[in-house]
């Protein structure tokens, strides 16, 4: 059987983003689920799966369980780095689909920006040694390998930081909202050669959930349901090293499996939110995922093309780079797709969205997720 | 002599006794041998009995077909640059430093600095050759642009 509408997103929720000081990750999570759940019109109680994960503890879908006083039938709290909500939506697709819970809860708190500093964690003694700067250094060798090979140039990396931060400024709740030049974004103090300040994502406090239930009920809830079309998860490897072409990630047959699923292609989507933890990711993604030709992203994301008023919206809410950042970013990226086909984005609403394609990234642009939705007239 | 943490230090006999039936294991594993033979200044990686190919990092099984007859081997040092990014530090904590992707002759990529070049200085495709060095007081890999001496690997 396939994946394909069979489960929609029936609820979603938000906190404020940047800084949330005096509060731990599971109060920054509990405050995104109160939302998600008051905006699905259920009570805690109806959930019985839980989906979530993060870089401070364990056993996450435990601590969520225990804290919302449930006892779920099903619990994933697998983790593929910042992809990892992406993939959960994919186990929640199956899981629901199959029966093994009814009401999927998605979930992520962080306080990186205000809560105690953690060290980004050892990866291998193979690499630990040179003190790579993690997670900076490996995308720095990803963009220089593509500037090398297509003549990628630091201009057209600062033309994503300048477009997200076009979207940023239409979105009241972004972050980073002052106006942002190309020239500024070449000109940021250096972090790691070819990245500047401007290439790199925010580091924020923030809290996203989502509500998933079968296609059966998906129109007994007060929001028009946003329906999983089609979703693929790949991998090729971990440590950076070990990357087989740094010009191309796993996006490509994730990608080409969420299409598949959907049947549907590039073309077809109205709106693309894709993991923009460096200017790069961008660029990649959008080769990868076939929305232009592999070494065509720099000129494609030139020209305000990917910004508001460009031929396609990328990154609506700010992204990484402008709205917010809080390590594991799969779970915003997702919910602005999902709000984008509501029509509930104010000024930074793309007109008559129908459908969206989205992106998660893991670890060192290891673990690649896509995933399509798409509203009740796509299916 | 096996060291355990103290709530194991009951299990420690049965623990030996499991490691005396384990005894057609390499031991130790080939990480530790990698990083032994680094601290004897040596650069040896592994090669796989059944394909033929390199393999790096040192692993129980070749990740190219899954045969578990891995041998150590010498390797020619030669590698290119296949990209290469300056890590921008202040002054007083050790300035800037280089991190490289390098392309073993053999096939295997691997991290790590090339020490004789500015940093910035340091070109995809450059030429550059493996010593054994310190770096951060741990035996390293490092790779130089310029020939350093005839040592054999
Ligand atoms: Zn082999």
């Amino acid at each position: 059987m396939s994946l394909r509408g069979e489960t929609a997103v029936v609820g979603v929720g938000l906190t404020e983003f940047g800084g949330l000081p005096g509060h731990t990750h599971m109060e920054i999570m509990a405050k995104a689920i109160d939302k998600a759940i008051t905006d699905a019109g259920i009570h805690k109680d109806e959930i019985d799966g839980i989906f979530s994960a993060n870089f401070v503890e364990m056993l996450t879908p435990l601590t969520v369980a225990e804290y919302l006083g449930i006892n779920p039938t099903y619990m994933d709290g697998t983790n593929t780095g910042g992809s990892v909500f992406v993939n959960s939506m994919q186990s929640a697709a199956a899981a629901l689909s199959l029966g093994l819970c009814n009401v999927a809860l998605i979930c992520y708190g962080s306080n990186s920006a205000t809560g105690p500093f953690t060290h980004p964690p050892a990866m291998h003694t193979v690499e630990d040694v040179y003190r790579p700067r993690n997670p900076i250094t490996p995308y720095a060798l990803a963009a220089n390998r593509h500037m090398h090979e297509f003549g990628t140039t630091r201009e057209q990396l600062a033309e994503v930081a300048v477009s997200a931060r076009a979207w940023a400024q239409l979105n009241p709740a972004a972050t980073m909202r002052d106006p942002l030049s190309v020239e500024d974004v070449v000109n940021a103090r250096m972090i790691v050669d070819p990245l500047g300040k401007f290439d790199c994502c925010l580091i924020s406090d923030g809290g996203a959930a989502m509500i998933m239930v079968r296609k059966d009920r998906a129109q007994d809830f007060p929001k028009k349901p946003v329906y999983m079309l089609g979703v693929g998860s790949r991998t090729d490897h971990n440590l950076i090293s070990c990357m087989p072409d740094l010009t191309t990630t796993a996006a490509k047959e994730a990608a080409a499996a969420a299409f598949s699923m959907a049947g549907v292609t590039p073309a077809d989507i109205d709106v693309v939110e894709l993991y923009d933890a460096f200017t790069i990711n961008t660029i990649l993604f959008l080769e990868d995922m076939g929305f232009c030709e592999k070494g065509e992203g720099g000129a494609f994301v030139s020209n305000g093309n990917i910004a508001p008023g460009g031929s396609l919206p990328v990154n609506t809410n700010g992204g990484g780079l402008s709205c917010v950042h809080p390590g594991m970013y799969g779970m915003f990226l997702m919910i602005e797709a999902v709000q984008q086909l509501r029509g509930e984005c104010g000024e930074r609403q793309v007109d008559n969205a129908k459908m969206a394609a989205c992106n998660g990234s893991g670890g060192f642009l290891a673990s690649q997720v896509s995933a399509i939705f798409g509203t009740q007239e796509t299916l | 002599m096996l060291e355990l943490p103290a709530h194991t230090e009951h299990l420690k006999d049965d623990i030996l006794a499991e490691q005396q039936n384990n005894n057609n294991l390499e031991n130790p594993g080939p990480l530790q041998t990698f990083e032994e033979n680094l601290a004897k200044g040596e650069f040896r990686i592994q090669q796989c009995k059944d394909c033929g190919q390199h393999v790096f990092y040192p692993r129980l099984l070749c990740h190219h077909c899954g045969s578990n007859a891995l041998k150590w081997v010498a390797v020619s040092g030669k590698g290119v640059v296949y990209s290469s990014a300056v890590v921008r530090q202040r002054p007083e904590k050790g300035g800037d430093y280089n991190i490289s992707l390098i392309d073993l002759e053999e096939g295997p990529r691997l991290m790590s600095r090339v020490v004789d070049v500015d940093p910035e200085e340091v070109a995809i495709g450059m030429q550059v050759s493996a010593h054994v060095g310190m770096i951060n007081d741990k035996p390293a890999v490092l790779f130089y642009n310029k020939e350093q001496g005839d040592k054999e690997w």
